[in-house]
């Protein structure tokens, strides 16, 4: 199982990626392994609003359906098309060609808190392995 | 020490013969029905496809065994399931329930009929318990005895259109005179196993019963003479989607106590023709002749968003039935269900056009078609 040393962690099995003042968002290795074949997602639509904590959106596989949380609190910028076609990415690329939404951070908010470094969050999806 | 099944009351999930192949294998494994089993091995999606285009390879160890010996096992069948094994010929099996007084079910089952004296009914593993118990009861007085061989056996399902050139190559009977429903004592690479042409996945395929030690030998050889012919090992989650497609109702989900075989559409299961009386008997004669009170059915999703076990079924708005099992069709590329409708729904919806159909999926009304059960019937 893959956790990148540099993203954010959640405790909801989200990744994201700050760069500035826009945040990348995905769902994590250990979650589309969990969920198995990924055949949609739901995400808000550029312009909604999102809150740190809330869902937005949603993962549907073969055998279930999962919340999407969002990560962060801001302004849905951009989401992934490519998902949308092929959302077997998610299962094939989680990190990379599966991300879900860009985010455009709240001036006001500073940096988002209460996310989970790569070894916070390995220790977390370990714990829940058992 | 501790028997299994003392082990398995402690709350440990029972193994199958075949879990450290499945772990070498990478597969996720999942506690279902107190049995660890293999969930999927890698794409649960390309099993399934697998299973359809070449043949898939599935551990159903799981699957509960109960064998009923003596000069009238065959009779005391008869009273305790709604079929009539007494009319099967040595080698030929049926798909059967059993009931409750009631007629509520207990489970659907396989009766093989073995030999005369000998038949063999393959229950669900959540259900076994209940079954072996009825069955006892219910054989009390007959010269028969009920024994669960669970333990026993193993079972190894190979399932596909290439499930049978895979499986000659390794077996000293002719497959061809085998037909759909029967069995045969064979050797398979070199074992001995209870060879049978029944399956759940809408395909051609067999199940091999083996004994435990045996059947790790006969799935790697399997693997090895099918490797070229694409046949992969296939997990529970491909299982369910595969018998989803099929039409083929699952225990729990189309099937439980409080239903009979009429409102699941199975009552041709019911055997009312055959001397004697059978546990269900009456209460199952009434309600063949009051119609039904909900009608199984088939719904395909308009969306990509799946209906699940649960999600309620509107017409027009109001609440018109209940899914029972939902799944992403990799078949047929878009989200298919079974649902129990009410009567007055079902005929509406066979007859209007328009949509008024549609499923509750958590709060949005996603509107559904009503299709033929079964989604999936294979090319022959």
């Amino acid at each position: 199982m893959t956790i990148p040393a540099d993203l954010r962690y959640t405790a909801e099995h989200e990744w994201v990626a700050v760069d500035g003042m826009t945040a990348s968002v995905g769902i994590t290795d250990y979650a589309q392994r969990a969920l198995g074949d990924v055949v949609y997602v739901s995400v808000p639509a550029p312009g909604a609003r999102v809150t740190a904590g809330e869902p937005c959106g949603e993962v549907e596989s073969t055998k279930s359906v999962s919340d999407i949380y969002s990560p962060v609190t801001g302004e849905v910028t951009e989401v992934n098309g490519e998902v949308d076609d092929d959302p077997g990415l998610v299962n094939s690329d989680p990190y990379g060609a599966g991300w879900l939404m860009r985010i455009q951070l709240d001036e006001d908010e500073g940096e988002p808190t209460g996310l989970l470094t790569a070894d916070e969050y390995a220790e977390l999806t370990a714990e829940q392995e058992d | 020490m501790m028997t299994r099944d003392e082990a398995q009351q402690g709350g440990q999930p029972r193994s199958t013969p075949l879990r450290e192949v499945h772990e070498r294998l990478g597969a996720s494994m999942t506690d279902f029905a107190g049995w660890l089993m293999p969930l999927r091995y890698g794409s649960e999606t390309a099993e399934h496809r697998a299973v359809r285009g070449a043949a898939g390879l599935f551990d159903l160890s799981h699957m509960g065994e109960i064998a009923v010996t003596g000069r009238d096992a065959a009779a005391a069948l008869d009273y305790a399931l709604v079929g009539q094994p007494s009319a099967l010929a040595p080698g030929r099996a049926r798909y059967t329930m059993i009931c409750a007084p009631d007629g509520g079910i207990l489970d659907d089952l396989i009766v093989y009929r073995l030999a005369e004296a000998e038949l063999l009914v393959v229950a669900n593993a959540a259900n076994t318990a209940v079954v072996l118990a009825a069955l006892t009861d219910r054989a009390a007085g007959h010269d028969a005895r009920v024994e669960d061989r669970t333990s026993d056996y193993a079972l190894v399902a190979i399932q596909g259109p290439h499930a049978s050139r895979i499986l000659a190559s390794l077996t000293d009977i002719p497959l061809d005179g085998l037909r759909y429903y029967a069995s045969h004592r064979a050797v398979v690479a070199g074992r001995p196993v209870l060879l049978a042409r029944t399956g759940y996945t809408g395909e051609d395929g067999f199940e091999l019963f083996t004994s435990p030690a045996d059947a790790e030998p006969v799935w790697l050889a399997l693997t090895a003479a099918g490797g070229a012919d694409g046949l992969v090992p296939a997990g529970l989650a491909a299982r369910d989607t595969l018998r989803l497609e099929a039409g083929m109702p699952l225990y729990g989900n189309e099937l439980t106590a409080q239903l009979t075989p009429f409102e699941a559409g199975l009552g041709r299961v019911v055997a009312f023709g055959k001397p004697g009386d059978f546990v269900g008997r009456a209460a199952l004669a009434e309600r063949a002749e009051a119609g039904p009170v909900q009608v199984l059915s088939g719904l395909t999703i308009g969306s990509r968003r799946v209906p699940r076990h649960g999600y309620q079924v509107l017409w027009d708005g109001q609440p018109g039935g209940t899914v029972t099992s939902g799944a992403p069709s990799p078949t047929l590329g878009v989200p298919i269900a079974m649902a129990y409708l009410d009567p007055g729904v079902a005929r509406q919806a066979e007859a209007a056009e328009g949509a008024k159909l549609a499923v509750d999926i958590r709060g949005t009304a996603e509107p559904a078609q009503l299709v033929s059960l079964p989604f999936y019937r294979r090319p022959r």
